[in-house]
């Protein structure tokens, strides 16, 4: 049960809700009804939706998305 | 109003004494006195001993845990501060009593009364984890403690030669302006908001050097455990919390206040100490706005552990018979709302949302479709802020639309609040202006 992919994560003080995030990759990130990401915590590993995912993250105007292969800690 | 016996309820376990021993951060001179003067603290504990390395293995020994919410292992906390103090230069240590949260009155208490004990704990912690700056950080509206800490200082006065340096920054009383992230904004002179972690404050914190963020009752359990040892510590408590904790009774109880328990001790045993119920409780809410609700025969029976229920910051807070628990939630997630710092999406629009439409259902405005929705939003909000806030929220939310699900069904036929009742959980404060 080893993933190795990055997984999505936003930084939510940056993120002010454009969306652009939500319409590249849908399969990875939904909105809520404010129009802010929720997004799949899962490690991507299908070398497509992580084209994608990095597109996204290139394409947001805050900033706010990342790919992080660090997990989180605790404390 | 005199108290009734305490509602045991039907086959309980026999109510065990919260108190077995006797206090230890409460022993010494009554509290509704005058704080401890350094002679008389000196003269009751003695002078404290120099913390150092030695002191991480007794705190892992003693199974300390933070006792400001979260319960994460002291040593822990402490050894990653330590190591990085290490390679990178000295360290701070800020001992947190700004206590956002309105029900709880511990960490104050702590302050104002044994202001000696909580000096004494955070010169141990940063002689263990290297530190060269010791910050008290505070409420500005806490001014009796500040007075107390300020006259406790002053008693010292050239005394700790070669001990660190000791400050006290106040910051404005909001919710959310004692996390650890929050605590490291304002002391870098930004505005107490919570930031976006990693990096955590233990590794980049305040003037970007490693910082201890520690709560004022755990720093005061330490100034205790360095000067009796681990094995004295663990002689009250369970396996997955040691020790006795401070615990804020309030509600329908006939003497509100701080009482020290024995952890694992029974809920009712901490509720007696209080003087017990002044009438039959209807629901139980444990760990203050961030809370659970439990029903009062759940809530009654259960052993203050985390075993058993999350204690977080140890507030018991008990309704009483003719209270609406539905009221009482949306009064505090209309607070909660209020309180957000803003920064994040969902923490702003979704607490707002929720809190509206708890207030219309308290109104009797609301229907079950409403309450799905409450549900959507509850598990959509959840992990999604830069802080727990949101999470806090969430929680004491969703325990209080189950836990009073009659109530909530009532409302969704029609039916206004019935009210608070006789004696209600204090009421949220105002939200004040600013956030430093």
């Amino acid at each position: 049960m080893t993933s190795s992919g990055p997984r999505p994560r936003v930084n939510p003080i940056r993120c002010d809700g454009a969306r652009y995030c939500a319409e590249i990759v849908p399969e990875l990130i939904g909105l809520d009804e404010w129009g802010y990401p929720i997004v799949s915590p899962l490690p991507i590993d299908d070398p497509r939706l992580l084209r994608l995912a990095e597109r996204a993250v290139g394409e947001c105007p805050r900033v706010a998305l990342q790919l992080s292969r660090l997990r989180d800690r605790e404390g | 109003m005199t108290p009734i016996a305490v509602l045991a309820p039907p086959e309980s376990p026999p109510v065990r004494i919260a108190l077995a021993g006797g206090p230890r951060l409460l022993a010494g001179p009554r509290v509704d006195g005058p704080g401890e003067t350094l002679a008389g603290h000196r003269q009751r504990l003695g002078r404290r001993p120099i913390g150092g390395d030695w002191l991480l293995d007794v705190i892992e020994r003693s199974g300390l845990r933070g006792r400001g919410g979260a319960w994460f292992p002291t040593h822990r906390k402490w050894r990653g501060v330590s190591r990085l103090a290490l390679e990178r230069g000295p360290s701070v240590v800020v001992v947190n009593a700004s206590e956002g949260e309105p029900l709880s009155a511990k960490d104050r208490l702590i302050a104002e009364k044994r202001p000696h004990l909580l000096i004494d704990g955070a010169l141990i912690a940063a002689e263990s984890v290297g530190a060269d700056d010791v910050v008290i950080y505070l409420s500005r509206s806490s001014r009796r403690a500040t007075h107390a800490l300020r006259h406790a200082l002053a008693e010292r006065r050239g005394e700790e030669r070669g001990a660190p340096r000791m400050r006290i920054v106040h910051t404005q009383h909001r919710y959310v302006a004692g996390e650890s992230s929050a605590v490291v904004r304002r002391l870098n002179g930004g505005q107490s908001k919570p930031a976006f972690s990693p990096p955590h404050p233990s590794e980049r914190g305040v003037l970007g050097r490693p910082t201890l963020v520690q709560n004022a009752e755990t720093i005061a359990h330490v100034a205790m455990i360095a000067r009796y040892g681990d094995t004295w510590f663990r002689e009250r408590g369970t396996d997955a919390a040691a020790g006795s904790g401070l615990v804020t009774v309030t509600g329908n109880v006939a003497r509100p206040g701080v009482y020290e328990v024995d952890l694992g001790s029974s809920l009712v045993s901490a509720v007696a100490a209080a003087g017990g119920v002044v009438s039959r409780p209807s629901g139980v809410l444990i760990g203050g706005y961030f809370g659970t609700w439990l029903s009062s025969d759940r809530g009654l029976e259960a052993a203050l552990c985390p075993e058993d229920v999350s204690l977080g910051c140890g507030v018991i807070g008990v309704l009483g018979s003719d209270a609406c628990g539905v009221g009482e939630a949306s009064r505090i997630v209309n607070y909660l709302a209020r309180e957000s710092a803003g920064q994040c999406g969902p923490c702003v629009h979704g607490l707002r949302a929720v809190a509206e439409t708890m207030a219309r259902l308290t109104k009797g405005e609301a229907d079950r479709s409403d309450v799905s929705r409450l549900l959507r939003w509850c598990d959509q909000i959840v992990g999604r802020g830069a802080c727990h806030h949101p999470d806090g929220a969430v929680n004491n939310l969703r325990t209080a639309l189950t836990t009073f699900a009659d109530d909530v069904e009532r409302h969704t036929c029609g039916h206004a609040c019935a009210g608070l009742g006789a004696r209600p959980l204090p009421a949220p404060p105002r939200s004040p202006f600013g956030w430093r």
